[in-house]
């Protein structure tokens, strides 16, 4: 009692004397508020160019507003009304027109474009940058290689305003490909200038600043802690963007982002727990958006390699006996689609992500399991990445107390998000719970990376089947030269493979959350899912 | 004096030559592959060997350390991998801000703990003898991440008293230019009123949450030591020639009770700038401590390196100040030394 007054007389008394200025004095100071978008999240980026090595994905959004590429993609209506982008439609960014032949396709530049220093962007501009990302390896170029896009020779420079890009083969995912985030375009005498021997493509340089043409450029960069982008005012590439200045202030806190959120100091924050974002979407003082993650599915995924997960029996008993329902309700508050209990009599779509026929029945788990000769049970260990322990944690006890009831123990492993991707790679974790999702938003594409034989990073679970690399390849194929049936036969055939088979048990299909006052208005979701400053208008 | 500060600057040199290996050994002792962790989510095999390549991290651990402790001769710390930065120039920007707000917590935390301490010893058995158990005890026993939360709960959220927690300075205003480090002075130096009340403002609530975690240690110090001084001969032979009771407990008394004293109050500095990782979280301070522990969750060794050498050096002078001080305060300690 007494402590509790002493302290509040002491903290009362020395925060009453100081602090009851506003926060804002000068009315200059409250027009720069009325123009500036003040953004709070966790993390900030390590590194403003994605060519960079090792840049993470906060770095990717300032990428994204800083930088343009040839195309990107138009808008339209998503789930809630709120603007999605659209997969199938394209629209010029830095290109005025786009002409696609048989093996290749022709950019014509946009010719008022300009760099933020106030040279001209040029066809040989263009041809810099995507050799560049083809060329310094890493994560650049291994998504320019998702479409195709390998070879510095494919990048030719027809006339100072003309860029064509020659096709290796055939891949409907070569065009998509370029409107991503990597391909941007960088100013490449300038980067040159400040590139050196060992650093050919200057990468050392545009880590620290942007060089781009792009609707924003940076003006203070403290690593850690703050990010400052002010309005590019000779942007072409659209519509000039309503808001002039953006604040992004890294804040560790949660609960400190919520409360910055509440009082109307912040305007907008993401990354904060599922909890929090289906209160806020309760008490209606905020704006809260959620949208499913395109083409992405968090699952538990089971080692095909090894017993007793070799065995198809028990990987179907472990799909009867995980708790859906209570993931959906208790972990993620709803905020989530349902990846699980599709009616028996539901065909197979050509779409992705779609549930499967699967929901708990622990009878049937059971019976499954004693067919495979495990009737007693065994034990294993269940992992997971703490640096997303927020929804992994509750998620694999939540697994742990259900597969007890067949007689299944498992120990809960935590890996530290450091030691994941390489405990990933390692192939052996025998059941463990990740996501996975992917820039292009075809089932081809989701597939080629999970599930085929080639046994990429992200086939987690080792699957090697024949039947379902024919399916694959055949989808690939089919979708390059346009046959809608074999792709659709195709598209129709792995997924109910892979639902037949089940490596990995899909639980659901995320949800992006953000939160925004409500005099925020044009948020836009990206395939990226970080936010588009250029959209935004705050009014 | 001076040979004095010499001797134990040498004495310093072994023990850090072996934070410098001990750092280096454990950090690449921390599961977690750098590597793997830098090549991104999309990285194929070979990327990660191109990665690890580039940090250098396929050479065999005798050379990889032999060129660190080469790159530390010239002074550089290396490269952090999660904020892309110098460590050198991240420690030189970030330590003024943890140690402004450590030694302002400190500088509460002495003028609410040394009073109390005091008045608990003069008066053992009252009331205020019990408030000083009893705020001390809890306010140590809360962890300070939860008496940050608290705190930013009642004064920011539902009296809106405080700023945002949102750093050093509200973020429309921009930081003055750079002289000691320390917004406080610098804010001042540059004549900005406004900085200035913006700065203070916004480490009111982490330096109260630094400084209710650290009175426990302080007061009960005090309150012990003062009784034992307070219980010896000269102080009797004092108040019996009949000295005011004032100059009996200032003068006489509390000079004598101060080494103690002085000595958890360097334990207690150290000690909070351990506990600041976890005030700067709460706050969003960009501090030292929250970028070490960020980068230890990323296996980031340049920055660990170049932390603990860092805190390393710092307990080093710290200890040398302590001890002159002690010199300072009571002479027998200087014919010693």
């Amino acid at each position: 009692m007494k402590r509790r007054d002493f302290l509040k007389s002491v903290t009362g008394v020395a925060a009453g004397a100081l602090v009851p200025a506003p926060a804002i004095f000068s009315p200059a100071r409250a027009d720069a508020r009325s123009e500036t978008l003040l953004i709070v999240s966790e993390g900030g980026p390590n590194n403003l160019d994605i060519h960079g090595v090792g840049t993470n994905v906060p770095g990717y959004e300032v990428s994204w507003n800083c930088y343009d590429r040839l195309i990107t993609h138009e808008m339209k209506s998503g789930p809630g009304g709120v603007p999605y982008y659209d997969r199938d439609k394209f629209r010029g960014e830095l290109a005025d027109d786009m002409k696609i032949d048989d093996m290749s396709v022709t950019f014509k530049l946009k010719k008022n474009a300009k760099f933020h220093d106030g040279t001209p962007v040029a066809a040989k501009d263009v041809k810099w940058s995507l050799d560049r990302a083809v060329s310094v390896g890493g994560f650049p170029t291994f998504q320019m290689s998702a479409g195709s896009l390998t070879k510095p020779e494919q990048f030719v420079v027809v006339d100072d305003n003309t860029l064509r890009v020659d096709f290796v083969k055939k891949d409907r995912l070569t065009i998509p490909d370029l409107a991503v985030i990597v391909p941007c375009i960088v100013n490449s005498e300038l980067v040159k200038k400040n590139a050196s021997e060992k650093d050919p493509w200057g990468l050392e340089y545009t880590k620290q600043q942007t060089a781009g043409s792009g609707a924003y450029k940076l003006s203070k960069w403290t690593a850690g802690t703050e990010v400052i982008m002010e309005r590019n005012d000779a942007w072409v590439g659209g519509p000039l963007p309503k808001i002039k200045r953006v604040i992004w202030r890294m804040v560790p806190q949660a609960g400190n982002r919520r409360a910055l959120l509440e009082r109307g100091d912040a305007d907008i924050s993401y990354e904060l727990p599922f909890k929090d974002f289906q209160e806020m979407k309760a008490n209606g003082k905020l704006n809260v958006v959620s949208l499913p993650f395109s083409n992405g599915i968090q699952y538990i995924g089971m080692n095909v390699t090894k017993p007793p997960f070799d065995n198809p029996k028990v990987r179907q008993a472990i799909a009867y006996a995980l708790p859906y329902q209570k993931i959906m309700d208790v972990v993620l508050f709803g905020l989530a689609n349902p990846m699980f209990g599709a009616p028996a009599d539901k065909v197979i779509e050509v779409a992705w992500p779609q549930p499967t026929k699967y929901s708990t029945d622990m009878a049937k788990a059971k019976a499954l399991l004693a067919e495979a000769g495990y009737a007693s049970g065994f034990d294993t260990t269940i992992s997971f990445d703490l640096n997303f322990a927020g929804v992994n944690e509750p998620l694999c006890v939540l697994v742990q107390e259900s597969l007890a009831q067949i007689g299944i123990k498992a120990t809960i492993n935590k890996i530290p998000g450091a030691n994941w991707r390489t405990e990933l790679n390692k192939k052996e974790m025998p059941l463990y719970t990740n996501v996975f999702s992917g820039w292009l938003d075809y089932p081809e594409y989701f597939f080629y990376w999970c599930y085929h034989g080639n046994n990429s990073v992200f086939n987690t679970m080792s699957y090697k089947s024949p039947e379902m690399d024919k399916l694959i390849d055949g989808a690939r194929n089919a979708a390059s030269t346009g046959d809608k049936a074999a792709y659709d036969s195709d598209v129709k055939g792995f997924v109910d493979l892979a639902y037949k088979d089940i490596p990995r048990i899909p639980l659901y299909q995320p949800f992006v959350n953000v939160a925004m006052q409500k005099n925020i208005s044009g948020y836009q979701y990206w395939f990226h899912r970080r936010l588009d400053y250029r959209a935004l208008v705050k009014a | 004096m001076l040979t004095m500060i010499g001797k134990r600057l040498m004495f310093a040199i072994p023990s850090l030559i072996g934070v410098v290996i001990v750092t280096f050994l454990l950090t690449r002792a921390l599961p977690g592959d750098p590597a793997a962790y830098f090549a991104g989510p999309a990285a194929t095999k070979e990327a990660v060997e191109q990665i690890r390549k580039k940090l250098g991290l396929d050479k065999p651990l005798i050379e990889q350390f032999f060129r660190y402790t080469n790159d530390l001769a010239h002074g550089d710390f290396g490269n952090s991998l999660t904020t892309g930065q110098p460590v050198a120039a991240e420690i030189r920007n970030r330590l003024p801000a943890s140690a402004e707000l450590t030694l302002l917590g400190l500088f509460v935390s002495i003028v609410i703990a040394i009073p109390l301490g005091v008045l608990a010893a003069t008066r053992p058995g009252s009331w205020i003898d019990h408030l000083c158990r009893i705020t001390t005890t809890a306010g140590v026993s809360l962890p300070v991440f939860f008496t940050g939360l608290v705190l930013v709960y009642i004064f920011y959220f539902r009296l809106g008293w405080s700023p945002a927690p949102l750093g050093r300075l509200d973020v429309f205003y921009s930081a003055p230019p750079t002289v000691t480090g320390f917004y406080l002075i610098d804010t001042l130096i540059a004549r900005d009123f406004e900085a200035f009340r913006s700065a203070l403002s916004q480490l009111i609530l982490p330096a109260t949450t630094l400084a209710i975690f650290s009175l426990a240690p302080i007061a009960r110090m005090t309150r012990a030591s003062m009784l034992a001084v307070l219980a010896s001969d000269f102080v009797r032979t004092a108040r019996a020639s009949g000295l005011s009771p004032g100059t009996v407990i200032v003068t006489y008394a509390f000079r004598n009770a101060m080494l103690p004293v002085i000595t958890t109050l360097s334990m207690v500095f150290s000690f909070l700038l351990g506990a600041n990782v976890l005030v700067e979280k709460v706050f969003a301070w960009p501090g030292i401590g929250s970028y070490a522990v960020e980068a230890l969750i990323s296996s980031d060794f340049a920055p660990v390196q170049g932390f603990v050498l860092t805190m390393a050096v710092m307990y080093v002078l710290l200890n040398l100040i302590i001890d002159i001080l002690y010199g300072v305060i009571d002479p027998r300690v200087r014919l010693e030394g």
